[in-house]
């Protein structure tokens, strides 16, 4: 799992994932990508990969999905003063 | 640390098809999943797992109950809010959410929803519009948009020939008591954003006691609408939201939703409602009764339906429990008739009888449908006067009698169901003839004929000692 310096990052679970690409346009910072892989449900599935994630959930409730994306943030938050 | 999990509402599989499913069934994009997600997160946030009853429609989200870990009915296409309000006057502690879609709320559901709201029942409505009819595959709805092209407006949505979208918000504020009227949006994250605060303000009020709390959330459907799911958010906020209008159109703080529940009725009162005579006391039960199950079966007229009633008034007044259910086609007379009658010591949870040990066959057709039915040393009695077969089975016990001849003896043949019934009295011992002789005159619509069905009891009583049961 990619993760920045700060250790924010999501986990996108690909047998969740429809591929509907809300996340990829929801993120203020263009963390999410389609990838190129299929999952079991026969969808290209979203994955995480640029690591200026700020943990902020815009990609979890833009997602339809229930589970499919869960967010973390750093346990320490530092360096936004 | 976890930022922002599947909220704890939801279950953590969906056993819907098969074991171990973690996929809703909503097509990608779909708004419904959105809705779920604010709506369990909001129930985990007030902490009312344990409280909600949950209201699933029909339409694509009548699956809600396999993905919402909380209390559920599914109701019949568009009585949520009737269901609901059935709900508020019995469980004063539910939090009752109706989901609904906009073919189930604001076109089949349309009197259900208007009277809820007008009501005030201290509900929360979710009022899903995606502008067409999803789970059927697109037709038009009532929300559907002038010039939107649907499967039954291929050239668009016509103002002459289908009317105009239905704006609910619109339509709830013109009614006085809502407290909370608001209208969200699904087009963009920031508006989820903001739905998400509405979603909870509205289940908030329910606790609250507020009262009627609607809200209207504009959702995309991208299959219908053959649109990508980032398109069709994309026309929820071009096209749906100049006409359907983003706001709060109502929040008032009054507390209007304190005395929805009805007083309850105490101890044993809706007993002594069912008596058929409040100065004749019920007797002890008597606990060596065997476990009746009767099914009275003829054609409408024959007082199928009055003999299974008469035979309920007698148990209760023998202390024992009861239940009747009726089943009769659309014919006020001629058709078949079927009464269902249980008798027993111990509470009885379902009126249905698939197998009765007491089939009282008035004519024909009844003793065909139900002679197979019957189990083992059951009681088959057949009506002579209209059925001329024997029964074939040799494992139930038989009694046949010319009911309708001896009615028309006593000079009234609707007292043929007296007669069977009396005999019935007399072979199983559950009532005795003179209990059943005081319950008539007060069970008789027409009181003049008493005289006349009393006097069928004699004349079975005599029947029967005359033709005793023959043991077997």
């Amino acid at each position: 799992m990619a993760q920045t310096s700060e250790g924010n990052y999501i986990v996108i679970n690909p047998d969740e994932c429809k591929g509907c690409r809300l996340c990829i346009e929801a993120c203020p910072f263009q963390c999410i990508v389609i990838g190129s892989d299929i999952n079991s449900l026969g969808y290209q599935y979203a994955k995480f990969e640029k690591p200026d994630c700020t943990a902020c959930g815009l990609c979890f409730y833009a997602c339809p999905e229930p589970g499919a994306i869960t967010v973390y943030k750093a346990e320490k938050t530092g360096g936004k003063a | 640390m976890v930022q922002y999990s599947k909220p704890r509402s939801f279950y953590d599989t969906f056993e819907r098809k098969g074991e171990g499913q973690i996929s809703t069934h909503y097509c990608p994009g779909c708004g419904h999943g959105n809705a779920h997600k604010l709506i369990a997160e909001a129930i985990d946030t007030l902490g009312i797992q344990d409280r909600v009853v949950f209201l699933s429609p029909v339409g694509c989200s009548v699956f809600a109950y396999y993905y919402f870990d909380t209390g559920n009915i599914q109701c019949a296409h568009g009585r949520a809010p009737s269901v609901g309000t059935g709900v508020r006057k019995t469980l004063d502690d539910a939090i009752v959410i109706s989901y609904q879609g906009d073919g189930d709320l604001a076109g089949i559901g349309m009197a259900s929803i208007v009277h809820a709201a007008n009501r005030g029942e201290n509900i929360t409505v979710f009022f899903v519009n995606n502008a067409i009819y999803g789970m059927t595959g697109g037709q038009m709805a009532p929300t559907t948009l002038i010039d939107q092209k649907t499967q039954t407006t291929p050239l668009g949505r016509n103002l002459q020939r289908d009317g105009n979208p239905i704006g609910m918000c619109e339509l709830m504020d013109s009614l006085e008591t809502p407290v909370y009227i608001e209208r969200v949006t699904f087009s963009s994250p920031a508006k989820i954003m903001k739905a998400r605060k509405v979603v909870r303000k509205a289940l908030q009020n329910q606790i609250d006691k507020k009262g009627f709390s609607f809200v209207e959330i504009l959702s995309p459907c991208p299959v219908n609408w053959k649109m990508s799911p980032t398109d069709a958010r994309r026309w929820v906020s071009e096209s749906l939201e100049p006409i359907f209008p983003v706001k709060n159109f109502r929040d008032l703080d009054d507390v209007r939703g304190e005395s929805a529940k009805l007083p309850l009725m105490e101890g044993n009162r809706l007993l002594d409602y069912l008596k058929p005579e409040k100065h004749i006391s019920p007797e002890a039960p008597n606990e060596t009764v065997v476990d009746q199950q009767v099914k009275i079966a003829g054609f409408g007229g024959q007082g199928v339906m009055s003999a299974g009633v008469l035979l309920s008034n007698c148990v209760i007044q023998k202390g024992l429990n009861t239940t009747w259910l009726p089943s009769y086609g659309p014919e006020m007379r001629g058709g078949t008739a079927y009464a269902s009658v249980k008798v027993s010591t111990q509470p009885i949870g379902s009126p249905v009888v698939d197998f009765p040990n007491v089939l009282i066959a008035m004519n024909g057709p009844s003793l065909e449908a139900f002679e197979e039915k019957v189990p083992a040393g059951g009681l088959i009695m057949v009506n002579t006067s209209l059925i001329s077969r024997k029964v074939q089975r040799k494992d139930v016990r038989t009694y046949y009698l010319p009911a309708t001849e001896l009615a028309k003896d006593v000079g009234l043949i609707a007292t043929a169901n007296i007669i069977v019934l009396s005999i019935y009295f007399l072979i199983s011992e559950v009532v005795d003839l003179d209990t059943f002789r005081k319950v008539i005159p007060l069970s008789l619509k027409k009181k003049q004929l008493a005289e006349m069905n009393l006097q069928a009891v004699d004349k079975a009583e005599v029947y029967f000692s005359e033709h005793p049961l023959e043991q077997s």
